[in-house]
């Protein structure tokens, strides 16, 4: 039984002027309840924090224990 | 991250304890405490830093026994009442005895609880009898607290690791099967003492919403515990009566009438009128609630507008800060302000959670399980209405008795093809080419659970969930598929949940009476307190599938008076001469 790729919108958004994955930090990561979040690497090796997995509770660890206020925790889109 | 890599390490300890979120941090502290020589191992699924139930706080303590305001024997008697009598009482006297001490320990971890202007604390009347609330005005710092503790103790913390069975061995417990959450690694644990504290099966029932993990219970809480002691061996008391919450609709977090409460706030029907004279969660409370939402009166709302702006801005910095403060956003989203409207609620998927009802793994007031040197704390062990203080209470309890425990006995052994059958087990979805992904497993699972074992519970429909289960089963166990190890935690959480959702049919069929309100109504059966004023208990049968039976509720020690035993059935407002 073959899988579809079916697009779904993610809660967790990452601004990446402000997200500092490049310097090693991992703290969304570390902290999330339900491990959803990864370090992507760009072509030009630059990183940045973003939603892999669209398994959110919307508690908010990621976005209170983020040192620069990179994340932001919206609802997601079908309870909001 | 999350490729698969296999692969199996055994490591050694003298207390394993198996999830960091409230209850498991106490226990391994106290047990460090008590024995400072004893290798402890604290174990979770997640982070310890932002794992569980009080993942972002908490804001109040919604049963704690305060000397001035309340006695165990006052406070026994009336979470007596309010599981309609079955309950061993043993454990909660323990736990109101006690659960003083502990406040005064979190207290000097730097939590701080709300004091009136004479220094005492400042306790509210949320419960239909007594007075247990004490809000916590930095709530929100608990998990920081106990953070730094566990790192001051030298417990030595696991992240990351999902604990699948239990290791037993000469009739007692002997470690744990665990495998690491990103890269499918093995881990054994051997040790003398399991101290279970996995939270409540809050991943069970489909939140209105859809959204798998939309859930009122941190959804990373999906059961592990149950299916875990059921697999070893273990007796699980009461599964019939079902966690069932009143919360905001859609959100599906907590509206929080224990804090608002207090300050004015109440549950209220379409006209804005009280139809429930206590706002205090029981079964008999969702009843009347269920019974106001089906009857036409409904929606069912809770209600700040009529309060005064000082009074719905403190509500709101509590309720915005701890536990669930993405409810600012969603009210916000929504365009409703607590000044102005009424905030719709509805009632939430089942669950089960000894936190607010009183099923779980059978523990007595050691918080030990029928498994020698298993215990069970917080939401997954049967001690009823625990909430946050139960889970830390009788986690202290739990690491003090697993200190004593194993200062006579060495390591059991046990059978190494436990291990290999257990590895095969879990590695099987990740072996095949193609097949169904666990999110599809789980979504069918818990729709089931919704279309027949919600209450109003019906013989016909349990019967039928348990046959499409059984279908659900055949297709996850051949033909479940994964792709990364990310995929096999929810692979594997997808499987404790049609564990759980067996052991909720089983349970509630067996139980031919109805009792606990809402949680366990059977249409069919009247409360029979001629056969059933028992526990049930329910165990992993030969055939491998649940078996039952019945088990008697302890002789009392505080005694209930005959025309106190009904106190929680009188939940609905009579209309006043006035109002007529």
């Amino acid at each position: 039984m073959p899988l579809a790729q079916t697009a779904t919108s993610v809660p967790v958004t990452v601004n990446d002027d402000l997200c500092i994955a490049d310097k090693g930090c991992t703290v969304c990561v570390d902290v999330c309840p339900l491990d959803v979040l990864r370090i992507a690497e760009a072509a030009d090796g630059s990183k940045t924090a973003y939603m892999k997995y669209d398994e959110c509770w919307y508690c908010m660890p990621c976005e209170a224990d983020c040192p620069t206020g990179a994340v932001t925790v919206n609802l997601p889109y079908l309870l909001k | 991250m999350d490729e698969i890599l296999d692969g199996l390490t055994q490591i050694d300890c003298d207390i394993l304890v198996i999830g960091g979120g409230t209850a498991g941090p106490m226990a391994a502290l106290k047990a460090k405490k008590k024995n400072p020589k004893a290798n402890v191992v604290l174990l979770d699924k997640a982070n310890v830093k932002r794992s569980g139930a009080i993942s972002m706080g908490m804001d109040g303590l919604n049963n704690s026994v305060i000397p001035g305001y309340a006695t165990p024997e006052q406070y026994t008697k009336e979470i007596t009442i309010a599981n309609d009598g079955i309950c061993d009482q043993a454990a909660v006297l323990r736990y109101a005895e006690e659960c003083y001490g502990i406040i005064r320990e979190l207290d000097d971890f730097g939590i701080r609880f709300q004091k009136d202007q004479n220094g005492e604390y400042d306790v509210k009347k949320v419960h239909h009898i007594g007075t247990y609330v004490l809000p916590m005005p930095n709530g929100d710092t608990v998990k920081k607290a106990l953070y730094r503790q566990l790192r001051k103790a030298r417990i030595n913390i696991i992240n990351r690791y999902m604990a699948t069975r239990l290791l037993t061995g000469e009739g007692r417990v002997a470690g744990a099967i665990c495998v690491n959450t990103r890269t499918a690694e093995f881990l054994v644990v051997r040790a003398k003492a399991v101290i279970m504290g996995l939270g409540a099966a809050g991943r069970l029932g489909l939140p209105t919403s859809g959204y798998l993990y939309g859930t009122y219970e941190n959804a990373s809480n999906s059961g592990e515990g149950y299916a875990m002691a059921y697999h070893a061996g273990a007796g699980l008391a009461n599964l019939e009566c079902y966690q069932i919450n009143p919360l905001i609709k859609d959100y599906n977090g907590p509206a929080c009438a224990y804090v608002a409460g207090p300050m004015g706030g109440y549950t209220a029907n379409a006209k804005g009128e009280r139809f429930i004279e206590c706002d205090y969660w029981s079964g008999q409370m969702m009843q009347e609630f269920y019974d106001e939402l089906q009857g036409g009166k409904g929606p069912v709302y809770l209600k700040l507008n009529h309060l005064a702006e000082e009074t719905v801005a403190e509500i709101e910095r509590v309720l915005h800060i701890v536990e669930r403060p993405t409810r600012g956003h969603f009210h916000a989203g929504r365009g409703t302000d607590y000044r102005k409207q009424m905030i719709e609620m509805h009632i939430s998927e089942i669950g089960f959670c000894s936190g607010h009802s009183a099923s779980g793994v059978f523990v007595d007031e050691h918080a030990r399980t029928t498994i020698p040197g298993l215990y069970a704390a917080g939401d997954m062990a049967n001690v009823p209405h625990n909430y946050m203080l139960g889970a830390f209470t009788n986690g202290a309890f739990a690491g003090m008795d697993a200190a004593d425990f194993i200062a006579d006995v060495d390591f059991a052994d046990f059978d190494m093809g436990t291990v290999d059958a257990e590895r095969t087990r879990v590695m099987a979805p990740t072996k095949r080419d193609d097949g169904i992904p666990p999110n599809q497993i789980e979504y069918k699972t818990r729709r089931l659970v919704n279309d027949y074992l919600q209450p109003p519970k019906v013989t016909a429909k349990m019967e039928l969930a348990q046959k499409r289960f059984e279908e659900v089963r055949e297709d996850m166990e051949q033909g479940m598929y994964v792709r990364d190890s990310h995929e096999l935690m929810r692979a594997l959480e997808a499987s404790t949940i049609l564990d759980c959702a067996d052991m909720a049919a089983a349970a509630s069929l067996y139980r031919t009476e109805s009792r606990w309100g809402l949680y366990h109504n059977r249409v069919e059966y009247e409360r029979d307190d001629e056969n059933w004023f028992c526990h049930t208990i329910l165990t992993k049968g030969e055939d491998g599938k649940p078996a039952h039976r019945k088990q008697d509720v302890k002789p009392y020690v505080v005694e209930i008076a005959e025309d106190e035993k009904d106190a929680y059935y009188k939940q609905r407002v009579e209309p006043s001469v006035a109002a007529e």
